[in-house]
């Protein structure tokens, strides 16, 4: 059935018209990020200019200040070693509990993966005062290790459920047979099962590194020294002198932390949904 | 010939025996898992229940026994009261507009179009990037003087300089702000979701509806819609509870303010418990997040179980 011209230019053009919509609703914070971190203050500020490009040559200005009088590179490296901890942490746990509930433990370790799983869901607005005790009581206020002690609450649960997807993809032939062959039911897991899981591993060390890097509830309740501060706690309420925002600096600080987590989404993102909807999609 | 591998005799370990067991090794494989979520997640609950009746603040932790007193007084307060209300507004102000915008944002891509991939790797951007950081960017884009959409507004002569709206000055408008912000967060995801969802209905049951002669409208009420139900429930789950439990988005936005005006049950609970260091109701403000959470959970996972049956 054709539709007669102008119908179908009007479907077009509405057509298009939503994709710019999306585009523009989507995309224009980071665009507003990456212009406001390479603009002079003298453009920034001034209600005169056109806002939307470079009035002034555009300036590293805001990304030299950041690196060299700021303690941004401090609270990259804090992140970088949180994320390092909290993704061993959570290899170490949830692997072995993910295959126990996807393999061994049979009726009762569906019910067991769900009740982990809805951990997942428990907010910190509601642990946030209980477990600043806790970390005050281990002597970890004030500091960042108290983040790597947390942030295994949720990316436990998350990367078992995660984890127990890709195992019961696995056809249990494969372990049987290196049994039948001589190995343990432990060498089989070792030897079999995680080797041929490792783009499920994989995803999971993505999603555990971006999990650290989005937390933001925990890191300010626990967390006001400012050495101590992760990268986004740092860049959202640290480069702000008393009532004066440093907008150049703050853009550029968010860009460089959200550029890294905006590619590792979208390379794992399919994996990432099919996880978490687990059984919803048959 | 085929040969028949003699099955490699290892030598037994004193151990090997326990490695065998199938029960006894599940249990040793998923005890880590389970402690350290017990006693972070578990015990801290409890915790948090035992604050919320006791009278115990950090300047006199006295766990002193109080009953529903802590409850009571927060009823009381009008403050409280508006927090509540200003948490369901919140919540399904931007639940009902993430999602009209990831129904529409899954139609439009679903239909193949130069540049795609493109386009939907820039969408899923909201939802990636740390909540914060984009949060510190729409602040930016909110500021009294210097507002791009003011700005834009202005130029576009739709308003002059003096009527430019203070987004987050505003009571009202602050409200209508962090609403944007979160459905501008969630969007990504109910895009993604709805995606899933209908790209997992298989085409022959789309086409055996169209041969049976279903429309455009019915097929989408009668067939797609009852079919993305489940994977939908899925992510309000998600969507509900960390919007009903939110911080962030307030907290940097508008800190609560003006007046109280965004203040949410977790910025209040912070405020009350953390700031100011009033344990015992801080942790009864944050508790009456959970029959909502619990309701939301229960109601969604018996609505799958019936759907899979």
């Amino acid at each position: 059935m054709q539709r007669s011209g102008l119908a179908g230019v009007l479907r077009e053009t509405s057509f298009y018209g939503a994709v710019a919509f999306f585009f523009v609703l989507a995309a224009f914070p980071f665009y507003w990020m990456v212009i406001t971190s390479f603009k002079t203050n003298a453009d920034l500020y001034n209600v005169t200019h056109i806002p939307f490009w470079f009035n002034d040559p555009p300036t590293l200005e805001h990304f030299r200040y950041l690196f060299e009088k700021t303690l941004f590179a401090t609270w990259l490296l804090n992140s970088l070693i949180i994320g390092v901890c909290v993704t061993a942490i959570t290899l170490v746990t949830a692997l072995p509990a993910a295959y126990s509930l996807a393999r061994l433990t049979g009726r009762n370790g569906e019910a067991l993966g769900i009740g982990i799983f809805l951990t997942y869901l428990v907010p910190p607005t509601l642990l946030f005062l209980p477990l600043s005790r806790v970390v005050a009581t281990l002597g970890l206020q004030n500091s960042m290790w108290s983040l790597v002690l947390v942030y295994p609450t949720f990316t436990i649960p998350f990367c078992t459920w995660l984890l127990m997807g890709f195992f019961k993809a696995l056809p249990p032939e494969i372990e049987e047979a290196a049994i039948v062959d001589g190995c343990s039911l432990f060498g089989a897991f070792v030897k079999m099962a995680i080797p041929l899981s490792l783009p499920g591993i994989l995803t999971v060390v993505i999603f555990t590194f971006t999990l650290t890097l989005q937390e933001f509830v925990y890191a300010l309740t626990f967390v006001s020294a400012s050495d101590q501060k992760p990268i986004t706690l740092g860049v959202a309420t640290d480069l702000i002198r008393g009532d004066i925002f440093y907008w150049g600096e703050i853009m550029a600080g968010a860009l460089i932390a959200s550029v890294p987590v905006a590619i590792a989404y979208n390379l794992f993102l399919d994996r990432f949904i099919s996880g978490i909807t687990g059984g919803a999609v048959k | 010939m085929v040969s028949i591998a003699e099955p490699v005799a290892k030598p037994a370990t004193p151990f090997r025996f326990l490695l065998d067991r199938r029960d006894l090794l599940g249990a040793i494989f998923v005890a880590p898992a389970i402690l350290y979520v017990l006693l972070l997640v578990g015990v801290p609950f409890l915790m948090a229940v035992y604050y919320s009746v006791s009278a115990y603040t950090i300047y006199d932790p006295s766990w002193s026994f109080v009953g529903l007193a802590n409850f009571e007084q927060i009823i009381g307060d009008p403050v409280f009261r508006q927090t509540l209300y200003n948490t369901f507004i919140f919540t399904f102000g931007s639940q009902i507009l993430g999602l009209i915008l990831g129904k529409f944002g899954a139609l439009v891509l679903l239909r193949p179009f130069f540049g795609r991939k493109f386009v939907r790797a820039l969408i899923i951007l909201p939802w990636a990037v740390p909540i914060a950081l984009a949060t510190v960017a729409w602040q930016w884009m909110f500021d009294s003087l210097y507002s791009v959409i003011n700005w834009t507004l202005i130029a576009l002569g739709l308003i002059t300089r003096s009527e430019a709206p203070n987004w987050l000055g505003n009571p009202h408008l602050a409200m209508l702000s962090v609403i944007i912000v979160n459905a501008w967060r969630f969007f990504p995801f109910a895009i993604v979701i709805f995606l899933a969802g209908i790209t997992s209905i298989p085409q022959d049951v789309l086409d055996a509806a169209t041969v049976d002669g279903a429309g455009f409208w019915r097929r989408n009420y009668q067939i797609i819609l009852p079919m993305i139900l489940p994977i939908t429930a899925i992510g309000l789950i998600f969507g509900i509870v960390f919007t009903f439990t939110d911080l962030s988005i307030v907290f940097l936005l508008a800190n609560g303010g003006p007046v109280g005006a965004t203040s949410v049950l977790g910025f209040q609970g912070f405020q009350t418990g953390i700031v100011s260091g009033d344990v015992s109701h801080g942790a009864a403000i944050s508790l009456f997040m959970l029959p909502v959470l619990l309701i939301v959970v229960i109601a969604m996972l018996r609505f799958i179980r019936r759907r899979e049956i």
